[in-house]
């Protein structure tokens, strides 16, 4: 079907999107230059909306990413509820991984942020590597939501058998193992209320011709331990004082990581999956500590999940020019890399023929620009980039909270006259 | 020098943590002048920035590197009873991370480059109020102003913090610096700083430039 065919049923729209970013993740001409439209707060913002607002009004956002979908007519969409709209959530938990809007003195109008810190031990490692699962379940959660303190007192079941199991139901009755449970059925159900306005917002945008572009979360095991378990500074110390548990504790992480993606993927029906990565960029670490922590545990992650017929959308955070040797080492035409400040051109030719490539119209340009700078980027990112096919224009790392709609309409709008 | 404490060096450059600071411990117990220990560790610092400099190390090493000159100072410092703080500085940067962002990576590791390079540093932290710095400038009379931000919003506080230190007077004398995420020449623009950098020798660069030894 050619880019000027006029295609007027939602259904055939449907499709028509659908095949273009499936031609341009494999590797082949699309029609015209497929797009896609990831955001944390810009949607909620060019709807009026605070950043507070976004996270705890449900039926707001929705609306909001109804409307710039519409007006933006992107190839496919990331669910923004997914991304920002746990605020009600969080303070039934008592959560204290991030500080939000509105929320202990924060303003409304400014992102989420995550507070780096060590949520795991260096002394730790053994037990996490000995049970994952009773780590996370008796001291992590205990340390990441105020709430789920008790659940420290919960029976450690591996060790716990027989009439032993029968005994130790004595826990769940303690009162504040009670209140624990209680919140976290408190919790779960504030969740199923945002999940079923996104679930209708996702089913009327798909009604009216736009499909998803993630239908889960991944992450890389080394970006795993240093954010969510070691804190940055522990990690980076752990290359040198403790790298063999650390190893370890990325192998563990390579099976249990995929096998938590494939199940949320699934679970919404879908075939693709999104995967910011924090420590991959160069300057990070060197070349040696990349191939040695970071690239061999990340790329059996992504193998295991285009195994099973996934599309990996990794955002490769920063610049990342000096490992694009290193990362073109995955199967041809199932990947897309989402680069923010690599060199697109020396992506282009490293990675032309194995992965497609994403992005990267600056942050600085969307929110200090004009439409004509925009404009002019998208047309060399198109003429370079998307020589042949196998490229998706996006923003560097999405569309930043604070970029002017006149430029974010020029990039939606320019892309539809790229036609291959 | 002497070959314990070439020895020292070698190790603290080479990032043997457990030796180094077990040599140091051990030098100090028989009676090595603490003064003199500190001032091998300020040369081993030296090779670990050129290192840096040079591509050869990343944020693992410098972390590295600052764990061990924390510990061998923490070690010797209590043994020295004059006063060694009144050395000469190669200049004065003001640094922090503006008002609503709360990274500090990046910040950090200029810091200690700066201080490797002999440049005075005074870190205000995290999510700095404007008026903090304004206040700060005053106190301290920097030659340079390091203004650090990771998310998009700190595009505009940079640009608040800028005016601010215009409307205050102070912006004729000293140079302001902008780095982290995704500064590039837009952004500087936009904030009215003089220079941005995308990493931590661009800002021992500009401090360098700007402040002549």
């Amino acid at each position: 079907m050619s880019a000027g065919s006029q295609v007027t049923s939602a259904s055939a729209l449907y499709e028509q999107r659908e095949k273009r970013l499936i031609d341009a993740i494999e590797l082949r001409e699309p029609d015209r230059l497929p797009t896609i439209l990831f955001s944390h707060f810009w949607v909620a913002r060019y709807c009026g909306m605070t950043c507070r607002e976004a996270m705890y009004d449900y039926q707001r956002l929705a609306a909001a990413t109804r409307k710039a979908v519409i007006d933006l007519e992107p190839d496919a969409f990331h669910p923004v509820h997914a991304l920002v709209a746990f605020g009600p959530t969080m303070e039934v938990l008592d959560y204290k991984q991030l500080e939000w809007p509105g929320h202990k003195g924060i303003s409304d109008n400014v992102p989420f942020q995550y507070l780096d810190a060590q949520y795991m031990a260096a002394d730790e490692y053994e037990e996490y590597l000995l049970d994952p699962t009773g780590f996370m379940l008796h001291k992590y959660m205990p340390r990441i939501a105020g709430a789920l303190e008790p659940l420290s007192q919960l029976p450690v079941y591996p060790s716990v058998l027989h009439t032993r199991i029968i005994q130790s139901m004595e826990a769940y009755a303690r009162p504040e193992v009670r209140r624990a449970l209680e919140t976290l059925i408190r919790a779960g159900e504030e969740i199923q209320k945002m999940r079923a306005v996104q679930d209708r917002m996702v089913q009327e945008l798909k009604d009216l011709g736009f499909p998803l572009a993630a239908h889960g979360t991944s992450h890389a095991p080394f970006d795993v331990a240093a954010d969510y378990l070691r804190g940055s500074k522990g990690a980076m110390l752990d290359l040198f004082r403790n790298k063999d548990k650390l190893l370890s504790l990325m192998d563990r992480l390579t099976t249990l990581i995929p096998r938590a993606g494939i199940a949320a993927v699934k679970a919404m029906g879908g075939n693709m999956i999104f995967i910011p990565l924090h420590w991959g960029l160069d300057g990070f670490m060197s070349p040696k500590q990349f191939t040695t922590f970071f690239w061999p545990q990340f790329q059996k992650v992504l193998l295991a999940l285009i195994e099973v017929g996934i599309y990996p959308h990794v955002l490769w955070e920063g610049d990342c020019t000096t490992r694009l040797e290193v990362i073109k080492d995955v199967p041809p035409g199932k990947c897309v890399y989402f680069f923010e400040r690599t060199d697109m051109f020396k992506a282009k030719e490293a990675l032309r023929g194995t992965v497609c490539i994403r992005g990267n119209v600056p942050a600085s340009m969307l929110i200090a620009g004009t439409p004509n700078d925009v404009r002019e980027y998208c047309k060399k990112l198109f003429d370079v980039v998307g020589e042949g096919g196998g490229f998706i224009l996006d923003a560097g790392v999405g569309i930043p909270d604070e970029a002017k709609p006149e430029n974010v309409l020029a990039m939606y709008q320019f892309a539809k006259e790229c036609v291959y | 020098m002497d070959d314990k404490g070439k020895q020292l060096i070698q190790q603290i450059a080479d990032m043997q943590e457990e030796d180094s600071v077990k040599l140091a411990r051990d030098m100090l117990d028989s009676g090595y002048d603490p003064i003199k220990l500190l001032a091998h560790c300020r040369e081993a610092m030296e090779i670990v920035g050129k290192r840096y400099a040079e591509g050869e190390y990343f944020l693992p090493e410098l972390m590295l590197a600052g764990e061990m000159l924390k510990a061998i100072g923490d070690m010797a410092k209590p043994l020295i009873k004059q006063d060694i703080s009144g050395g000469k500085t190669a200049g004065t940067v003001i640094i922090g991370t503006v008002q609503g962002d709360l990274h500090d990576i990046g910040k950090n590791i200029v810091t200690f480059m700066l201080e490797i390079n002999g440049f005075k540093v005074i870190d205000l932290g995290i999510d700095v109020p404007v008026a903090n710095f304004v206040d700060s400038i005053k106190e301290h009379k920097p030659q340079v102003v390091g203004l650090s931000g990771f998310l998009t919003l700190a595009f505009d506080a940079m640009k608040t913090t800028v005016e601010a230190i215009q409307e205050a007077g102070l912006r004729d004398n000293i140079k302001i610096m902008i780095g982290g995420g995704q500064v590039d020449e837009t952004v500087r623009n936009y904030t009215g700083a003089d220079a941005f950098g995308l990493n931590a020798m661009d800002a021992v660069s500009l401090c360098k430039q700007w402040v002549p030894a």
